[in-house]
């Protein structure tokens, strides 16, 4: 395994190169540029602030000393909403990154493992360049929300989700090669998932608390304790939860080395299946 | 021991097809079926390559020859390392570059210029060596205008040109190229001659693959045929090729008389057949100076064409007629009885007519024939348009419509030696 964790470092220029080709290539010929990949972020995020902050009012209550309300919820909801995004995008692109780079693939000798890797590092400069403006929200908007220094926590988080975001395009990447109808069940899987995952209601809800069942769904959903590292950092200005996200780290470690283990048991197959 | 850059032991790869029902399978039915487990194992397996052995020596240019399914491109593959054979082993070593598909890596989008980057990259130069290389490739590319414009608005002969000259400029030590030259321009195909060439100088190891066996022959130290995955023969070039044509010949003497049969099957109602049925011809034969019953041809062997015709009312005016074509629809030839002074008397009944040409003087290729017999003014009685076939196999490769007899003859200090096909 670490043999071929050095040979991925090897592709690095390789990832950062096919990285900057897909932004640039995304981006040419579009008058706004990468406003356009914010779009998409900003307009769940209206729908939900709609949703939950006008019409479902009293689904809200204080929640560690902040009371989310209006654009203090905007706040928590887009905390959330760009790393989810950053997760989907990745999930879904990687489900058929093989099939579309099959060119690649058939023509070149070429690390196969590079392409699900560029899918994760594109979505991940996405969401990068959607954070300044959450800051801007939080220090223009913010009511009871400030920035606070455990912003600096926010690289750990990050470092979590990109383990194990990488361990699960790996797997997917792989498996939809040979079952293409996987690509259809991933997106409702994916809708699921949004909503098993803390992101447009917190946590600590005390609905949610209140309910044992919920508690243990919720608990064993490593994205929920991603997700609460980016609400602890951002939005409730506390440390992340010191024992759940590292041993998120680690089920990220072990899906990290579970779907490059599969994908490369099934490298070979790639060729003539793609 | 010496060290060959390329050495194939026994390389064997089969290609697992899976069954029938598989090919539809979604994960859905295999849950549903629950036939997840037995749905991934392959059983019908298609060998591809069938214990391939071979040892290339340093700065040899080595063609692959075959027909389509041989396993060529395949074996490339193999050779470059994009899939691995099922057994057996490969051995390379130094820097491979493939052509395999020209340009595989573009991103329609973006510009030329960038493009050169990152392909330069997945083919595996440093991001320095693409700098110090790059004029270069512009330049062969023939691209100086263009090399800043999104490579979708490119012609295809520009985004080959790229991407040969990206390919070339890898700086390989062993060159794969497989039938990538056959959809470059006639000027840009030369120079990518040349720069084998230059490679070959150079005295790097060159792989080809081509049906272009004019071009083999030419550029090659040794050429492997190879056959149902199986290497059926490997030497001296034109020793090698001789033999693939004349087994191609072969092959399509069977098919062409099959396909005459055929085609001499179908009658009425054919487009290809018109007339009043007033004059029958009932039956065409192409035959050989002996008699017997033929349709492939050498260039100068002679031909007879045998009709058998059925007058069903006596006429005094009819003219019987033939026309050969070759594939591309050009007639080669045409005469008739009238063309020719022979003027028509009578007919009645079971006839023959046979025309005799004593050598055909064709170049390789096949060729149709068309046989008539009308009136004077043209109105027909029975016409066969493109309905019979021949086949000329020439081992000359002599190019135009007809092979016109020649003789090569020199006076003065002036030598040649005749090419010793061994």
């Amino acid at each position: 395994m670490i043999e071929k964790l050095k040979e991925l470092f090897k592709y690095r220029q390789l990832i950062v190169t096919l990285v900057s080709r897909e932004l640039k290539a995304r981006y040419r010929g579009t008058v706004f540029g990468f406003l356009w990949s914010l779009l998409n972020p900003l307009l769940l995020l209206a729908v939900y602030s709609i949703v939950f902050a006008v019409i479902l009012r009293n689904g809200n209550g204080r929640i560690e000393d902040i009371d989310l309300k209006g654009v203090d919820y905007a706040i928590f909801l887009f905390t959330g909403i760009l790393p989810w995004l950053w997760f989907s995008s990745s999930i879904l692109e990687a489900s058929s990154v093989l099939t579309v780079h099959g060119n690649l693939i058939k023509k070149i000798r070429f690390p196969l493992e590079v392409l699900p890797m560029m899918v994760v590092f594109t979505n991940m400069v996405h969401f990068l360049l959607g954070l300044p403006i959450l800051i801007a929200m939080i220090i223009f908007f913010g009511k009871m929300v400030h920035l606070t220094w455990w912003l600096l926590f926010f690289p750990v988080a990050l470092a979590v989700q990109l383990v194990f975001t990488l361990g699960l395009c790996f797997l997917v990447a792989a498996l939809t090669v040979h079952f293409r109808d996987l690509k259809d069940i991933l997106s409702n899987l994916l809708t699921l998932w949004f909503f098993a995952t803390p992101i447009i209601y917190p946590f600590m809800t005390p609905s949610i608390q209140n309910h044992k069942a919920l508690v243990w769904v919720l608990t064993l959903n490593p994205l929920t304790h991603i997700m609460e590292a980016y609400h602890y950092t951002f939005v409730f200005g506390r440390l992340p939860h010191w024992k759940k996200l590292p041993v998120t780290f680690i089920a990220g470690l072990l899906m990290f080395y579970l779907g490059y283990l599969i994908f490369d048991k099934l490298r070979d197959t790639f060729v003539e299946e793609v | 021991m010496e060290m060959h850059p390329v050495v194939a032991n026994n390389i064997t790869k089969y290609y697992k097809k899976y069954s029938r029902k598989h090919k539809f399978l979604t994960l859905k039915s295999a849950l549903v079926s629950r036939t997840l487990f037995s749905d991934l194992k392959k059983d019908e397996i298609f060998k591809a390559l069938n214990g391939v052995s071979f040892q290339i020596e340093e700065g040899k240019t080595v063609s692959i020859i075959g027909e389509n399914g041989s396993g060529k491109s395949t074996l490339l593959k193999i050779l470059a390392g994009i899939s691995k054979p099922t057994g057996g082993e490969i051995i390379t070593r130094g820097r491979i570059s493939a052509l395999i598909e020209l340009g595989a890596g573009f991103h329609p989008e973006i510009s030329g210029r960038e493009n050169i980057f990152i392909n330069g990259i997945i083919l595996g130069l440093s991001k320095k060596k693409i700098q110090e290389k790059f004029d270069d490739i512009v330049r062969f590319a023939e691209l100086e205008e263009f090399i800043d414009n999104p490579v979708k608005s490119y012609s295809s002969g520009m985004y080959m040109r790229l991407g040969f000259s990206i390919a070339i400029n890898v700086d390989p030590d062993i060159l794969l190229i497989d039938e990538v030259l056959a959809v470059g321009d006639a000027a840009f195909v030369p120079r990518c001659l040349d720069k084998i060439n230059e490679f070959k100088r150079q005295g790097k190891t060159i792989i080809f693959v081509s049906h272009d066996l004019s071009t083999v022959e030419r550029i090659s130290d040794e050429v492997i045929w190879l056959k149902n995955g199986n290497i059926e023969m490997q030497g001296y070039p034109k020793r090698v090729t001789d033999a693939y044509l004349e087994y191609i010949g072969n092959r399509s003497l069977k098919r062409a008389a099959e396909q005459h049969r055929e085609e001499a099957g179908k009658h009425d109602g054919n487009e290809k057949n018109w007339g009043s049925q007033e004059i029958v011809i009932e039956r065409v034969r192409m035959t050989s100076s002996d008699g017997t019953e033929k349709y492939l041809f050498q260039p100068n062997e002679p031909l007879s064409i045998e009709m058998d015709v059925c007058a069903n009312v006596r006429h005094d005016d009819f003219v019987f007629g033939i026309g050969i074509f070759n594939s591309e629809g050009t007639r080669v030839y045409g005469t008739n009885t009238l063309i020719e002074n022979l003027e028509s008397r009578n007919i009645e009944g079971n006839v023959k007519v046979k025309i005799t040409i004593p050598a055909l003087n064709l170049i390789n290729g096949s060729y149709y024939l068309d046989v008539a017999v009308h009136k004077r003014d043209g109105y027909p009685f029975d016409y066969h348009h493109f309905q019979h076939t021949f086949q000329v196999n020439s081992l000359h490769k002599d190019i135009g419509i007809v092979r016109v007899p020649h003789e090569w003859q020199f006076s003065g200090n002036i030598q040649f030696q005749k090419i010793n096909e061994e």
